[in-house]
C-alpha cells in the first residue's frame, strides 16, 4: 500500500512537472511560481467538496480557475522580460500563499482537512495513473503539433518567430493558460488523495523543486519532467529526513545543471 | 503593379528623426536594393515595413491596402518575409525545424493548432527549399551548429516558406567571406523574377550592380532614387559615402 501511495504522489508530480514544461521547457517563460497554480485547483476541491460539491464537478472547476489565474499571469508576462517575469512569479506564488493563510473560508494556517477521496483507495490511484497518462499522451501531441513548434520557435527567438507569422503574444498565452490549467488539475487530485491541504505546501519551495526537476531531467524533453518527477520526487520520498534541507538540495543541483549541463541530464547534446 | 508603398513614413527616437518623411515604391518583381551609410535608417525602415516597429508617421501599403496597424506576425502571413542583420535562427531546432516553422503559418490560426507540423507534405516542402539554398545536407543538423554563411541562407529558405509577396533581406552579405557572398548572391539571384526583393546592403561594391533600381539614404532621408549607376555617381551619395572612406 506504501508503493502504491508514493507512486501517486510521484504520478502527481510529474503532471506538474510536464504542465510547467510547457510553459517553461516549450515556449520559454520562467515559472518559480507554479505551485500556486497546485494550490489553487488543491484549495478549490478542498473547499467545494467539503462543501458538498461532487468531486468532479469540483474537480474541473479547479483546474479552470487555475487557468484562469494563468490567463492573468499569461497576459503580465506579455509586458515583461524574462528576469521581471521570474520575479513575477514568485510574488504570485506569495500572494497566492497569503491568501489561503488570511482569507476566510480557506482555513488558515491549518487548511482545510477531511476532503472527502472519490472512488475508494484502490479507484482513485487509478484516476491519478489516468489522468497522468492523458497529461503525457497532451504533452506529446503538443509537442508534435504546430502549436509545440510554435512554443519552441518563439522560445528561440520572438523577433524571428514573428517574422514567420507566429502570434507571439497569443502562444505565450496559451502556454501558461494550458500549463497552469493542468496543474490546477494536479492539485485537486492531490487534495482529494492526501484530504488535508494547508498554505506551506503550495510553496515558493516547491516551485524551485519542480523547476528544478524539469531542469535536471531536461527542459523541452518528454523525459526529463518525467525522470525529474520521479528520480528526485521518489529520493525526497525514500530520505524524508532530508526535508529540512531539501530546497538547499534542489536549489543546488539546479546551480550545477545550469553550470555543467544546462539541457538538463536526459536533453540532447547540441 | 506596385507591391508595397511607404507613405511619408517618420520614426522618431527620443530626439532622433531614424527615419524622416520616407516615400518608397516597390514594383513587383524587382530587385531593389537599398544604400546608405551606418544610421542612415535603413533597417528602421525595414523594420516599419515589416511591423516590427510603428511609425509615428506616414502609411505601410501593401496591394493597395494599408497594413500600418498590423502586427508583424500579421504581415507576415500576407506575404511580407524579411532576414534579420543580426541572424535570428531558432538555434536548438534542426535546420529543417526552421523551415517546418515557416511552413506552419497557414495552420497557426486558432488558439490550439494541434495538427502535426512534421507532416509528410511539410517535410517535402521543406527539403525542396532546403536544396534551393544548398542546405538539403546538413537538415537534421542543429541551426546553432552551423557557420554564419549557411545561417544566412537558412534564414532565406524560412522567408521562402512563407511564399513572400515580398523579400525584405536585411545586410545578407554582411559578416561573410567573399565566397560566402558570391553563394547567396547567386541564391538571391535565383529567385529573381519570382520573387520581389529589397536589399539592404553595406557592401555596395557586390550588391549594387545586381539590383533593378537603387534607392540611397542618408540621415533619416531618400536621397537619390534610379538607375544603380546614376544612384551611385549622385553628389549626395558620394558626399554621404566620403565620411566612410570605403566602398560606394
Amino acid at each position: 500500500m506504501y508503493a502504491v501511495t508514493v507512486f501517486t504522489q510521484l504520478c502527481i508530480y510529474a503532471v506538474l512537472t510536464l504542465s510547467l514544461n510547457l510553459i517553461t521547457g516549450l515556449a520559454g517563460q520562467v515559472s518559480l511560481g507554479h505551485a500556486a497554480f497546485f494550490g489553487i485547483g488543491a484549495y478549490v476541491v478542498g473547499v467545494l467538496t467539503t462543501h458538498g460539491i461532487p468531486f468532479a464537478p469540483a474537480w474541473l472547476v479547479g483546474g479552470l480557475v487555475a487557468a484562469g489565474f494563468g490567463l492573468v499571469l499569461g497576459s503580465i508576462s506579455l509586458r515583461l522580460r524574462e528576469d521581471f517575469l521570474a520575479i513575477a512569479t514568485i510574488a504570485f506564488n506569495f500572494v497566492v500563499v497569503a491568501a489561503f493563510l488570511y482569507l476566510p473560508y480557506f482555513g488558515g494556517a491549518y487548511g482545510i482537512s477531511g476532503i472527502p477521496k472519490p472512488l475508494g483507495n484502490a479507484g482513485f490511484p487509478l484516476l491519478v495513473l489516468a489522468t497522468t497518462l492523458g497529461v503525457v499522451w497532451f504533452h506529446e501531441r503538443a509537442r508534435a503539433s504546430d502549436l509545440g513548434l510554435a512554443w519552441m520557435s518563439l522560445r528561440e527567438s520572438e523577433v524571428a518567430a514573428e517574422a514567420v507569422g507566429v502570434d507571439v503574444r497569443r502562444f505565450k498565452v496559451t502556454a501558461f493558460v494550458l500549463g497552469t490549467g493542468l496543474a490546477g488539475l494536479a492539485g485537486g487530485l492531490y487534495a482529494a488523495y492526501i484530504g488535508v491541504i494547508r498554505p506551506e505546501d503550495f510553496g515558493f519551495p516547491l516551485s524551485v523543486t519542480l523547476l528544478a526537476m524539469v531542469a535536471v531531467g531536461g527542459m523541452g524533453t518528454l523525459w526529463g519532467p518525467l525522470a525529474g518527477a520521479f528520480v528526485l520526487g521518489g529520493f525526497a520520498q525514500a530520505f524524508a529526513f532530508v526535508h529540512n534541507y531539501q530546497l538547499v538540495l534542489y536549489g543546488l543541483l539546479l546551480a550545477l545543471v545550469m553550470r555543467y549541463r544546462p539541457q538538463g541530464l536526459l536533453g540532447k547534446l547540441g | 503593379m506596385t507591391v508595397l508603398e511607404a507613405r511619408n513614413l517618420t520614426k522618431r527616437f527620443g530626439g532622433l528623426v531614424a527615419v524622416s518623411g520616407v516615400h518608397l515604391r516597390v514594383d513587383a518583381g524587382e530587385l531593389l536594393g537599398l544604400f546608405g551609410p551606418n544610421g542612415a535608417g535603413k533597417t528602421t525602415l525595414f523594420n516599419l515595413i515589416s511591423g516590427t516597429l510603428r511609425p509615428d508617421e506616414g502609411e505601410v501599403v501593401f496591394y493597395g491596402e494599408p497594413i500600418t496597424h498590423l502586427p508583424p506576425h500579421a504581415r507576415a502571413r500576407r506575404g511580407i518575409a524579411r532576414t534579420f542583420q543580426v541572424v535570428q535562427a531558432f538555434g536548438e531546432l534542426t535546420v529543417l525545424e526552421n523551415v517546418l516553422t515557416a511552413l506552419a503559418h497557414r495552420a497557426l490560426t486558432g488558439w490550439l493548432p494541434l495538427g502535426r507540423y512534421d507532416a509528410p507534405v511539410r517535410r517535402r516542402a521543406a527539403m525542396e527549399l532546403l536544396e534551393r539554398v544548398g542546405l538539403a545536407s546538413r537538415a537534421g543538423e542543429r541551426a546553432k551548429n552551423l557557420p554564419l554563411g549557411l545561417l544566412k541562407r537558412l534564414e532565406v529558405a524560412r522567408s521562402l516558406a512563407l511564399q513572400p509577396k515580398l523579400l525584405l533581406l536585411d545586410e545578407p552579405l554582411g559578416g561573410l567571406n567573399l565566397r560566402e557572398s558570391e553563394q547567396l548572391l547567386e541564391v538571391l539571384l535565383a529567385l529573381r523574377g519570382q520573387t520581389t526583393m529589397v536589399l539592404v546592403e553595406h557592401n555596395v561594391r557586390m550588391a549594387l550592380p545586381v539590383c533593378d533600381r537603387a534607392v540611397a539614404m542618408d540621415a533619416g532621408r531618400v536621397i537619390a532614387e534610379g538607375r544603380p549607376e546614376d544612384v551611385r555617381r549622385h553628389p549626395q551619395v558620394i558626399e554621404a559615402y566620403l565620411g566612410e572612406g570605403e566602398d560606394a
